[in-house]
């Protein structure tokens, strides 16, 4: 019997399988390093005495906590310049590249790694965040870790893991216009709820997925974790190998050919059995929205606020009626008549270039409406960087949003940039958890055009609504 | 690493399906750069409403939370388990675990133990017209006892092992150092490396 993409990437990162009870070792190419999951884990290897193993695999960059607006100052909050002042001292103390605030590649870790090219196919990439899942649209193993496997990267450079289960997620047609891999992979998180992607890697394959750009897939991957999956994978090809050529760390000259006559071997091969299998048909998709407080109660924007009452599941009424409470929302409300204070266009879900480019097309020549304020913060400096160079922070600025400078921001509200109590978002963000986007906050997770005719009418909207 | 072999400790009934790590510890109070001392962040929202779980009397003192399925969904963030150590808990069940959180537990000695769902109802029912009530987690039988309930949970027998040996990992994997160095010396050049930095 033949091996699925995961199977083949996991068994190329063997150090040692394990026997018994005991879990496989293995190797990581890549450790992605930020400043919230990390102090824990460098306090750790200086407590034991220990040395960070491979300086040369490893990469840190400032996010979580940086402000949007003012970056050449101090960061006013002293406790989140604590944190990112003690990932600069452990950085030095231990020979990590670190890319900090004001720097050209700052950005969110998740942006950066594919845009230097480090992130390649068939590499296990893994980073103390569950978004690491990014990195599987590559045809990478990249998952999140938690602090003590940090600090196990960090000292080791492997991690003992068990096998992951594969679950293929066969998304067939074509997407309509004005629907994106978001509103995909909020379908699919829909379908298979926030625990049915548990132990599983998921990989997205079919017509949908192939003819999207590496962009769109990292969009889909990212949120593979949503779904409860450890990880996102997406076979690479000819865009994939597109998006790398000529990227700062990826192969060069002869390295070139031999590494893409290798990424092309990573497929998942014909006789390969997956643990479990869901399709979704990619013609019949709408724009997608969340109602509830987590990323599997989301509905097509078409739709009405769901009621508890004809909800079936005793557990999943009650979660209904708790998660209706909280976003303040009336069951039978049609989702387009749900009105918005805020609209956040950013995080390492929608952050990029395209996802920039595709809202500034909307906003063109519309204004965000009076009642609503919008952020606008690029992944990375050199998303920004592109974007100015297009324009598109004139368009942003002419509609009336707020152009700022890279970071996580208000995905998750570690900065400045947070919700105030029973204040309404439109996100493109990954979570709409109670609280995540600031105490009481109330989010709604959205595609990056839906958040820019949201914008504009000040109403959960589609871009045709315009 | 303590060795985790029985733990008694008042129960404390949760209610909810779906604990994001978010709710267990809200974004704001990941800014620390200790490893203690979270116990004041530990369901920080739900807590400023008095009639949350954590602010009644006995469960206030509580070291075994039973939750709904879905537990630790989310975010990667160990602060999570710390959170939950730091305020006194050392057992959570759950029919149902996030993975991330799961691993995080069984590295910090939290013990995340998986029973039935109608185990959970059983307890839950328990701890709410007796709270206060006691429960025994015995880890080398995989029992949970309360009172006359006695339930069975699942657990993986290497974290289990590591659990009762309280083995730290980092030790364990350096034991395979040698496995480790010849792996590194078959790697393929083409693979990407962050050092030197093509930006100087």
């Amino acid at each position: 019997m033949g091996s699925t993409l995961a199977e083949k990437v996991w068994n190329e990162h063997l150090v040692r399988r394990g026997s018994g009870d005991e879990p496989d070792l293995l190797y990581i190419d890549l450790h992605l390093v930020h400043e919230v999951t990390s102090p824990q884990a460098f306090e750790g290897l200086r407590l034991a005495g220990r040395e960070v193993r491979r300086p040369d695999l490893t990469l840190a960059t400032e996010d979580h906590n940086v402000p949007t607006e003012g970056v050449e100052l101090p960061i006013a909050d002293p406790v989140s310049r604590t944190q990112v002042d003690t990932l600069r001292k452990n950085c030095a103390e231990f020979g990590i590249r670190l890319h900090s605030m004001g720097d050209t590649e700052q950005g969110i870790v998740h942006v950066v790694g594919p845009q230097l090219g480090l992130t390649q196919p068939g590499t296990t990439v893994v980073c103390g965040d569950s978004h690491t899942s990014t990195h599987g649209a590559f045809g990478a193993l990249a998952f999140g870790i938690g602090t003590s496997e940090v600090e196990h990267v960090l000292a080791t450079q492997t991690l003992p893991l068990r096998p992951f289960r594969t679950m293929a997620v066969n998304v067939e047609g074509t997407l309509r216009p004005g629907v994106t891999s978001k509103d995909v992979i909020l379908a699919v998180i829909a379908r298979i709820g926030t625990g049915g992607g548990q132990g599983y890697v998921l990989e997205y394959r079919g017509s949908a997925v192939e003819s999207m750009s590496m962009e769109a897939r990292m969009t889909m991957c990212n949120m593979s974790i949503e779904a409860g999956a450890r990880a996102g994978m997406i076979a690479p090809d000819e865009t994939t190998f597109e998006y790398l050529r000529g990227r700062p760390h990826a192969p060069g000259g002869a390295d070139w050919d031999a590494a893409v006559e290798y990424w092309k071997s990573l497929r998942t091969d014909p006789d390969a059995e997956y643990d479990a299998e869901v399709t979704i048909d990619a013609d019949e998709l709408t724009p997608f929205v969340t109602w509830g407080t987590n990323p599997g109660q989301g509905a097509p924007l078409g739709e009405r606020v769901p009621d508890p009452e004809f909800v079936a599941d005793e557990e999943q009424r009650a979660a209904t009626e708790k998660a209706l409470e909280y976003m303040g929302l009336t069951a039978g409300t049609p989702l387009r008549e749900v009105a918005v204070d805020t609209v956040f266009l950013g995080s390492c879900t929608n952050g990029r270039i395209e996802d920039l480019r595709s809202a500034a097309e909307i906003l063109r020549g519309h204004r965000v409406s009076p009642d609503v304020r919008m952020l606008v913060v690029p992944g990375s400096m050199r998303v920004r960087q592109q974007a100015e160079r297009e324009g598109l922070d004139e368009v942003f600025t002419a509609a009336g949003a707020e152009w700022r400078s890279a970071g996580c921001s208000m995905c998750l509200g570690m900065n400045p940039d947070q919700l105030t109590p029973g204040e309404r978002a439109a996100s493109t963000s990954n979570r709409n958890f109670e609280g995540r986007q600031g105490k009481g906050g109330r989010t709604h997770l959205v595609s990056p055009v839906v958040a820019a005719a949201t914008a504009v009418r000040g109403t959960l909207s589609s871009p045709e609504d315009l | 690493m303590e060795p985790f072999t029985t733990h008694t400790g008042i129960g404390v009934p949760l209610r909810r399906s779906n604990v994001d790590t978010d709710q267990i510890i809200p974004a704001v109070y990941l800014k620390r750069v200790a490893r203690t001392g979270f116990e004041d962040a530990l369901f920080a929202a739900w807590r400023s409403d008095e009639n949350f779980v954590l602010n009644i009397e006995p469960f206030n003192r509580g070291s075994v939370l039973v939750a709904g399925p879905d537990f630790g969904t989310g975010s990667s963030r160990e602060h999570a388990v710390w959170a939950l150590k730091d305020y006194g808990f050392r057992v959570i069940i759950s029919s149902r675990f996030a993975d991330i959180f799961r691993g995080n537990a069984g590295k910090q000695g939290l013990l995340a133990a998986r029973c039935e769902q109608s185990d959970v109802e059983l307890l839950w029912k328990l701890l709410e017209t007796e709270p206060g009530t006691r429960i025994t987690v015995d880890l080398n039988a995989r029992t949970v006892r309360a009172k006359d309930l006695t339930v069975g949970f699942e657990v993986d027998e290497y974290t289990r092992w590591r659990l009762l040996e309280g083995l730290d990992d980092i030790g364990l994997t350096m034991r395979a150092e040698e496995a480790i160095d010849s792996f590194e010396r078959c790697r393929p050049g083409f693979l990407p490396r962050t050092l030197p930095s093509p930006a100087g």
